[in-house]
């Protein structure tokens, strides 16, 4: 199992570069692999989505995926994608230390 | 008298209801509700298209596939009452007892902007419906050359190799025709690679490079633009189209999202292994209704079928409900030119190479191209009507067998190798 050292701290990744422990994060861990993933540093709107994605995560039991995010987080999905360029579900999950969306089965 | 009250009579719903018929103490009722005559084999909708099947194949009158114990509702469902146990039509209240929610999924083209303007089923056409297939039927016969696109606009969708089958068929359709040359065959999927799980993505990946079909990765459709004939994604990369088969987004039925009951596209939350809706230990939820992270395939809801007929009855007797399903997909792709590829998997283990059912003797080979596997296919639409849908005993297991598999090596070339361990 790769790990990559994240804001000096030692973190254990899966394959796709998700966290394998949640506990693992923190914001400064998400402004790294933001950088990693070539999106830079976080702004508000980048921090709307992600807070959205852990709250949701909490309550639901697992991450939410695009169209749930774009409905319900305040951001729309037009703008998701300028955000986070590609795949919005699956890269704001990756950087708010959440397993990857399902529902791509 | 009790009451076991199943919503549809699609494949997962028609075999609770035949499968409960055989097993349950007579003094429950058991009633389908669904408001169609007609009973549609749903798999033979990729072979409309190009007139590998004619439309009567895929209908039967649904009186005909339904136990003479099952009493079959025809009306349409408005809504459930969890609370008071009832099942809401727009003539009464059904009481339930346990209730199974098998009511599918069905293709939104109205939540992508511009699908549904001028284009629709001149240029744009869906095959997941029959009319949708048989209008692209005429729409191919008049097709002699230009840009076929394929686009899935998102997941989850019904038969996951689908979009794959179309164009395996699409390029083996115009080298009949002497036409290929003249045909661009496109394919634009939201996913990553090819398909959803890596050894099979590497097969197929690989195959659609030998068909000469070009794959457009990451593609999350956001808008049709009818009057350019163009399909943009929602970061604006374009590609126009002469013909667009889109597989729309999909949702669960109205009255599940009416009812409160799912989730942001009206499929229920599932428990995934002893398939009861989350929250509601009296409502079970099979096939393309649930949310659970398998395939949305006729094979699951059929796997699917004997935990849930298993469960119903332990419920029945007051006995605790066994977490039964692994997950279980089994899957034909059709290649053209008479072959498939066989998949068969589960929640934890990928699509793997080797025989089945059986090792060595198979006689269908998995993750591999032949003729057997096609003629399996076919054959399949004879086992549908006369042995799933009646509930008869198949020569096959309800969970995954490792019986016949190969393990991989994490190989990242598959295909064609032989450094495979023997399982």
């Amino acid at each position: 199992m790769p790990t990559q050292t994240y804001a000096g701290k030692q973190i254990s990744l899966n394959s796709e570069g998700f966290l394998t422990n949640a506990s693992d994060w923190t914001p400064g861990v998400a402004e790294e692999i933001a950088k990693e993933t070539g999106i830079g540093p976080l702004n508000d709107k980048h921090w709307q989505v992600i807070t959205f994605c852990r709250e949701d995560a909490a309550r639901e039991g697992q991450p939410p995926g695009v169209r749930r995010i774009a409905k319900l987080s305040g951001v729309e999905m037009k703008e998701l994608y300028q955000l986070f360029p590609k795949g919005p579900g699956k890269l704001a999950a990756r950087i708010a230390g959440l397993p990857k969306p399902q529902g791509c089965i | 008298m009790k009451n076991l009250v199943i919503l549809g009579a699609g494949t997962g719903g028609t075999i609770v209801a035949n499968g409960t018929a055989k097993r349950l103490p007579r003094d429950w009722n058991i009633t389908v509700i669904d408001p169609e005559t007609l009973h549609l084999y749903q798999p033979g909708l990729l072979f409309l298209p190009f007139g590998i099947y004619d439309e009567s194949k895929l209908w039967r009158r649904r009186a005909r596939t339904l136990r003479s114990r099952v009493q079959w509702l025809q009306e349409s469902v408005d809504g459930i009452d969890a609370d008071t146990k009832e099942v809401v039509t727009a003539n009464r209240r059904v009481p339930y007892d346990l209730l199974v929610i098998a009511s599918g999924s069905r293709i939104r083209p109205d939540l992508t902007e511009g699908m549904l303007d001028g284009d629709w089923q001149n240029r744009v056409f869906d095959f997941y419906t029959a009319d949708g297939a048989l209008k692209l039927r005429e729409a191919l016969k008049s097709f002699d050359g230009g840009r076929l696109v394929v686009n899935i606009v998102d997941m989850p969708i019904k038969c996951p190799v689908a979009p794959l089958e179309f164009l395996f068929l699409a390029d083996a359709h115009f080298r009949n025709r002497k036409i290929r040359d003249r045909v661009e065959l496109v394919y634009a999927t939201p996913l990553d690679s090819a398909f959803t799980k890596p050894a099979c993505s590497r097969v197929l990946g690989s195959m659609l490079d030998e068909h000469g079909i070009k794959i457009e990765t990451e593609f999350n459709a956001g808008s049709v633009d009818t009057a350019t004939h163009t399909l943009r994604s929602w970061d604006d990369r374009e590609i126009p189209y002469d013909l667009l088969v889109t597989i729309p987004s999909h949702s669960g039925a109205e009255f599940v999202e009416r009812s409160g009951l799912g989730n942001d596209a009206a499929f229920v939350p599932t428990e995934k292994n002893s398939l009861v809706a989350k929250g509601h230990d009296d409502i079970f939820v099979i096939g393309d209704a649930s949310d659970a992270p398998t395939s949305k395939a006729g094979s699951v809801a059929h796997f699917e079928g004997h935990v849930v007929i298993d469960n119903i009855v332990h419920a029945v007797r007051g006995e605790s409900l066994e977490p039964r399903f692994d997950g279980h997909t089994n899957c034909f792709i059709e290649t053209g030119d008479q072959k498939a590829i066989l998949i068969d998997f589960n929640y934890d283990t990928e699509p793997l190479p080797g025989t089945y059912p059986l090792p060595i003797f198979g006689p269908m080979s998995l993750l591999k191209e032949s003729v057997i596997n096609h003629i399996g296919k076919l054959a399949f639409r004879w086992l549908y009507w006369n042995v799933l849908l009646p509930e008869r005993p198949l020569p096959v297991t309800q969970q995954m067998s490792m019986a016949g598999k190969r393990r991989l090596y994490a190989d990242p070339n598959l295909r064609g190798k032989t450094d495979l361990a023997q399982q």
